[in-house]
């Protein structure tokens, strides 16, 4: 869908999205929002104990899924993840997404970009087939340029190897 | 920053000059007629390069060099390396660096000082950077060297074991420009090896100008295209590894000259030299999406690649004749390799599967294209006609193989190879046959060869938190391993063509 997307559209989303985007490029050593690592009392993220503030999707809903070596298969508990996202979305039409896929350290950084594009498509497919709509749905791939943990063995590299979806308000659209 | 500077394609006026000293091909064809010809000769069949008449007689200069040189041999590798009489040498792995005396060059003028001891330096250490030449110091050395033109103690270098003598002179003019010249002796035959040579250029060229004439001594003497007078563009990194901080960057090849192209606003990565080096191609996440850019080195500025329907587009690099960009495009999850006309932004679909097609690079006549698939199950290297089509797996080792990089010289691909949680960079022949693994760590990746394809460039990040990415070399032997001198972090780097 976002082929058809103007350049000026894509930015715009971009924009908004990078607003409570811990991970984005450029958005500070907020650390990690979902992930209750820091960066969640940022202002624009609402609170936590609102179900329908962005806070509350990264946290409770859960913003994040995790995939096995050099895999982009969903599992179950992924899946459950994303089932949950998919109805979140579809309660609140005002939300558009990016879905950011990451790979971990060990592989070269061209494969890994087409790796992470791989996860993020993988997630954006569950979330459509869950009645999610195509259009309101982004993917970027930062490949193994935005790790989480930065330590070198498993217990960083699977937090690393994720999808996380972003949200942005649609805005005017 | 400086436009002008980075200019790669600014000619020296080259000369040769009268020399009185010098039987020109007299010497030369009295070295061929030495019955050290018989060894050069084996070393052709062992694969270097012989399409130059000279070298023969370059070769027979010292055999020790010839034996380093046989071990870096492209072609012919071990097994033909082997039938030649220089094969105990190789096995017992005896590398003997080629001694040389290079006294400080004179300065002609006061103005010219500082410059010749530089000068003088920069000649030295790039022949000593590639491990087949050793210095002897200042301090052994019994005659000094006090006029360009005096005629050669040659027993005075011999005594002093010193095989290759370099002597030369700077002058520097009222216009800041500065003359350059030099001699190449041949101690033990007690005759110069090829002409003398001077040139000119302006002050803040004295670097360039001092690769030139390590350039001219390293071909004389091992019959090579040489490497010295070159550039790397790369990705200079800062900060944390979580943050990591990327811009553009391109120096000289031994981390001289450093100037960044880009600032650390976004995300860059893999930038590739056009054929002739005066355009970059790269990945930007500037629209907050990976893009294929193209700079314009001499303005320092930057266009998108084209207007692509995908996602991302990322992996690029130049045809050999400049005029065509293959890439990778992700749609939908899926990435395959394009091709672009530079000229029409006309683009063609080069592999159509649903495995992750990536990492292109043309064989240096253009017509066929290596790259990595998962296709099989895992990363694996293949080759393909230049146009698409059927793809042959060359790659069956143990692991995952990628970034495949055609050798400028044709024969060998470069890659990097991940196996049981190490890093490898590694050579094969392009039919996969002759695999040597270069480096081992944990984690080496994005090789890039050196003007003449003797010597790979690659990066090297240490693991965990303080984990930095640096800039490694290493010669196509496997020796000679070192980290590229600079300051803070580097990544992907690419090495220029010579530059002129």
């Amino acid at each position: 869908m976002n082929k058809l997307n103007s350049l000026l559209l894509v930015a715009g989303v971009v924009a908004l999205a990078a607003c409570n985007n811990p991970d984005r490029y450029g958005a500070g050593g907020a650390g990690a929002g979902g992930m209750g690592a820091g960066g969640i009392s940022q202002g624009g993220l609402g609170d936590p104990s609102d179900p329908n503030s962005i806070a509350y999707f990264n946290q409770t809903v859960g913003d994040r899924v995790h995939f096995a070596v050099d895999q982009s298969t969903l599992s179950p508990e992924a899946q459950t993840t994303l089932t949950q996202q998919a109805n979140w979305l579809n309660s609140h039409p005002a939300y558009t997404a990016i879905i950011e896929g990451h790979a971990d350290e060990q592989g070269t950084r061209a494969y890994n970009l087409a790796l992470g594009d791989r996860r993020a498509n993988a997630a954006k497919n569950f979330l459509i087939a869950n009645g999610v709509a195509g259009t309101r749905l982004q993917t970027v791939s930062y490949g193994k340029e935005r790790p989480l943990a930065v330590c070198s063995d498993e217990a960083c590299y699977t937090q690393n190897r994720r999808a996380v979806t972003v949200l942005g308000a649609a805005g005017g659209v | 920053m400086t436009p002008h500077r980075l200019l790669p394609h600014r000619p020296f006026a080259w000369r040769a000059f009268a020399d009185r000293m010098e039987p020109g091909r007299a010497a030369l064809n009295s070295l061929s007629n030495r019955t050290r010809w018989g060894r050069a000769a084996a070393i052709h069949a062992a694969g270097i390069k012989a399409n130059d008449p000279r070298e023969g007689k370059a070769m027979t200069f010292i055999r020790s060099l010839c034996v380093a040189l046989a071990l870096t041999g492209l072609a012919g590798m071990a097994a033909e390396a082997q039938t030649g009489p220089l094969r105990i040498t190789i096995t017992d792995g005896v590398i003997e660096p080629l001694p040389f005396a290079a006294p400080q060059f004179i300065a002609e003028n006061p103005g010219a000082a500082e410059v010749a001891a530089q000068i003088s330096q920069v000649v030295a250490a790039d022949l000593t950077g590639t491990g087949l030449f050793r210095e002897i110091p200042a301090s052994a050395f019994i005659s000094p060297v006090t006029s360009f033109e005096a005629p050669v103690a040659y027993a005075d270098w011999k005594a002093i074991n010193a095989q290759a003598l370099i002597t030369g002179a700077v002058s520097a003019g009222t216009d800041g420009r500065i003359n350059v010249k030099f001699r190449l002796y041949d101690v033990f035959s007690g005759a110069p090896l090829g002409d003398g040579l001077q040139f000119g250029g302006g002050q803040g060229d004295w670097r360039r100008m001092a690769h030139k004439v390590a350039d001219q001594i390293y071909a004389r003497i091992t019959g090579e295209s040489p490497y010295f007078d070159s550039r790397v563009a790369y990705v200079a990194e800062s900060g944390p590894k979580d943050q990591r901080l990327k811009r553009l960057a391109i120096m000289d090849y031994d981390g001289a000259n450093v100037q960044y192209l880009t600032d650390s606003s976004t995300i860059v990565l893999a930038p590739r030299f056009s054929p002739s080096g005066d355009r970059v191609l790269y990945t930007s996440f500037e629209t907050g999406f990976p893009r294929i850019k193209l700079m314009d080195l001499a303005s320092v500025s930057s266009r998108a690649l084209a207007e692509l329907q995908g996602n991302m587009t990322f992996a690029p690099r130049f045809s050999p004749d400049g005029g065509t960009v293959v890439f990778s495009l992700s749609q939908d999850g899926n990435t395959d390799l394009y091709a672009m006309k530079l000229s029409s932004g006309a683009t063609t679909r080069l592999t159509n599967a649903p495995s992750i097609e990536t990492a292109p690079s043309f064989s240096p006549d253009g017509s066929k294209i290596v790259f990595e698939s998962d296709r099989s199950g895992n990363q694996q290297l293949y080759v393909m006609s230049a146009g698409g089509g059927e793809a042959t797996r060359i790659s069956f080792g143990e692991g995952r193989y990628g970034t495949p990089v055609w050798s400028p010289r044709g024969d060998m691909v470069a890659f990097t190879k991940q196996n049981a949680g190490r890093f490898h960079i590694g050579v094969m022949r392009t039919d996969g046959s002759e695999e040597r693994l270069l480096t081992a760590s944990f984690l080496d990746e994005g090789p890039t060869w050196s003007p003449n394809g003797r010597v790979i460039m690659f990066t090297r990040e240490g693991a965990g938190a303080a984990g930095v990415a640096q800039l490694y070399s290493v010669d196509i032997s496997g020796r000679n391993l070192k980290a590229v001198p600079m300051q803070g972090g580097a990544s992907d780097p690419d090495w220029s063509p010579l530059l002129p």
